[in-house]
């Protein structure tokens, strides 16, 4: 508890952090968001402007600026989005981030469920025909760009076989489905992006599986393990995959980042609507307002994530209570 | 030193590192002749072949212009190698200013520094550098500096924790006591023992900033038509995506090999200098 405490007082000055920068970002604009208002209004005078500026509170110094802005993001005010629809910019957001999770969180799944086991085999079998390909692979998967494996898999799978749909969230006749169908709807469009999303993380995931279990393999009490005469799996499950398990926990928490920023991409080409293509749509329209909502919140998210592997760390391996 | 005989025969001796050296040789080369190399003028447009699929005069085929791929994806080289470059010297310039200050004065110093650098983590970069380049607006310079000044934490954190180490050793503690200025001592003692980790780490970022410049281009964020980059041909190779295979395959092989290229040398170097971290 006292750690859990500690560890949420910690995350205050990274969030003060995390506003200062998101304020100097939004500072960097050339000119003001005003003008956006203002350069192509022919009725706009130095007067107007001026009002404008004042009603924005453009023309205080920059820390009153700050502190009045940080005061809105307290409350999650983050103003009017400039886009058409000029909706509040949370609701938008709040509408948006449900699917983007909901992809993460699966694909985060499937990270795990895969390359855990070939990282434990790849160490366990080190040098073998199974570690030797199952490392080349990931070396490649390091290397390939996921927007081009999402075409790749368009073409593949949707254009030639014909198997997945290759864009959107839901078929058109969506509504008129059976229940089953409907989650079968979904299932389908959903099989490429998660798997896109999730491909980075395989790749990086198994590799670390990997050295972490190697690591481990050399410790003493392994040693100690198989010279008591225990069995190998008992050695291998037992005594070193929990150990080697440990750290990939912290690994979840500093891949929530990734995966969120991952999300511009894969939902960009998928047409997901999901906050990614938010954020793609909001940047590609200079919408102050909901640009800089996204950038807060994501980075907010990343903080929650890695709280959450830092809770779970500690409930797995009570030496960081302990010592802490 | 680093690049005294002894790293120079490993590194020889590394296959890996060896294949990755030749790679990036190959891309400087095609870069550094890419009028010569490139069949066509990237940028010639031929409305009577438009979306060929390959043929021996169209090796790599056309794009919707009736332009010859193999031709953009040569130009795009030097686009590909220049905004890694760029960048990575951005992100080690600062990365290395940053952990070098931090680890060596230590104090309130570096506990702001690291504060800093775990502020900047929390930030998920692609967003981070969209938002960016969305207020200043996208074009090759602000792409160089926008990836330079969002990925120099890594460095930082690898440098500081090398200064901790190194600042602590026989030499420089007797050069301490000599009374060598703190300059000194830094530029000329410590930084030096610092570079392998560091060139390891700039190796490795060229790759990550090639992927993300195809990926901000491919966004159409990035390098704007019509100067060819491997991203925004693939942009194309979206939209056509129904047609024209050739369009989106080639142009990421391109990137695939360069990323792998430079992957491939970084992790040959770390290995032969450290036979330890060898896997």
């Amino acid at each position: 508890m006292r750690f859990l405490v500690k560890r949420i007082a910690l995350m205050i000055p990274t969030l003060i952090g995390i506003t200062i920068i998101s304020f100097t970002v939004m500072k960097m604009a050339p000119g003001d968001p005003t003008s956006l208002m203002t350069d192509l209004n022919p009725n706009m005078n130095e007067e107007a402007v001026k009002r404008i500026r004042a009603h924005y509170g453009l023309d205080q110094p920059w820390h009153v600026q700050y502190l009045k802005w940080l005061k809105n993001m307290a409350v999650l005010d983050f103003g009017r989005s400039f886009a058409p629809d000029n909706r509040p910019v949370i609701d938008k957001i709040a509408e948006r981030i449900p699917i983007t999770l909901f992809i993460n969180i699966l694909s985060m799944v499937l990270i795990f469920s895969v390359s855990i086991p070939i990282g434990v085999i790849s160490a366990v079998k080190q040098n073998s025909m199974f570690d030797r390909v199952s490392s080349l692979i990931v070396f490649i998967g390091f290397a390939v760009p996921t927007f081009w494996l999402a075409l790749l898999m368009m073409i593949l799978f949707g254009v030639k076989l014909d198997w997945l749909p290759i864009s959107g969230f839901r078929s058109l006749n969506f509504a008129r489905l059976s229940p089953i169908g409907q989650v079968l709807d979904i299932g389908k469009h959903l099989v490429m992006p998660i798997f896109v999303s999730a491909f980075g993380g395989l790749a990086g995931m198994s590799r670390y599986m990997r050295s972490n279990m190697l690591e481990v393999i050399r410790q003493d009490y392994i040693t100690t393990a198989r010279a008591k005469g225990l069995d190998e799996r008992t050695v291998i499950f037992k005594h070193a995959f929990r150990n080697a398990l440990l750290p990939v926990i912290t690994l979840l928490g500093l891949s929530v980042p990734g995966l969120i920023g991952g999300s511009v991409i894969f939902e960009t080409i998928f047409a997901i609507p999901g906050m990614g293509q938010l954020f793609y749509q909001s940047v590609m329209m200079r919408d102050y307002p909901t640009i800089m909502g996204i950038l807060v919140i994501g980075a907010a998210l990343t903080l929650v994530g890695n709280l959450l592997a830092d809770i779970l760390y500690s409930w797995a391996d009570p030496r960081i209570r302990v010592n802490d | 030193m680093f690049l005294n005989e002894d790293f120079v025969r490993r590194i020889g001796k590394n296959k890996m590192a060896m294949a990755g050296l030749c790679m990036v040789a190959f891309l400087f080369c095609v870069a550094l002749f890419e009028n010569e190399l490139a069949p066509y003028p990237p940028d010639r447009i031929d409305t009577s072949n438009i979306l060929a699929p390959p043929t021996y005069q169209h090796l790599l085929g056309t794009d919707v212009l009736g332009r010859d791929v193999l031709s953009r994806i040569i130009h795009g080289a030097g686009v590909s190698l220049s905004v890694g470059f760029v960048a990575v010297g951005i992100s080690t310039l600062l990365g290395v200013m940053l952990g070098a200050l931090s680890g060596y004065y230590g104090g309130a110093l570096d506990k702001a520094v690291m504060r800093f650098v775990d502020v900047m983590l929390c930030f998920p970069s692609f967003f981070l550098i969209l938002a960016v380049i969305a207020f200043i607006g996208p074009s090759i310079w602000n792409i160089m500096i926008v990836i330079g000044i969002t990925s120099w934490m890594g460095v930082a954190r690898l440098v500081r924790a090398e200064f901790l180490s190194i600042r602590e050793r026989d030499y420089v503690q007797a050069a301490i006591s000599q009374g060598a200025s703190d300059a000194r001592i830094i530029f000329l003692h410590i930084l030096p023992n610092a570079m392998a980790p560091i060139l390891v780490a700039a190796t490795l970022g060229i790759a990550s900033a090639v992927l993300i410049e195809s990926g901000l281009s491919f966004l159409g964020i990035g390098v704007q038509p019509p100067d060819p980059s491997w991203g925004n041909m693939l942009t194309e190779g979206k939209d056509n995506i129904e047609i024209a295979w050739w369009l989106s395959l080639f142009p990421g092989m391109a990137i695939l090999i360069t990323v792998m290229g430079y992957n491939m040398l970084g992790e040959g170097i770390r290995d032969s200098l450290d036979p330890r971290l060898r896997r």
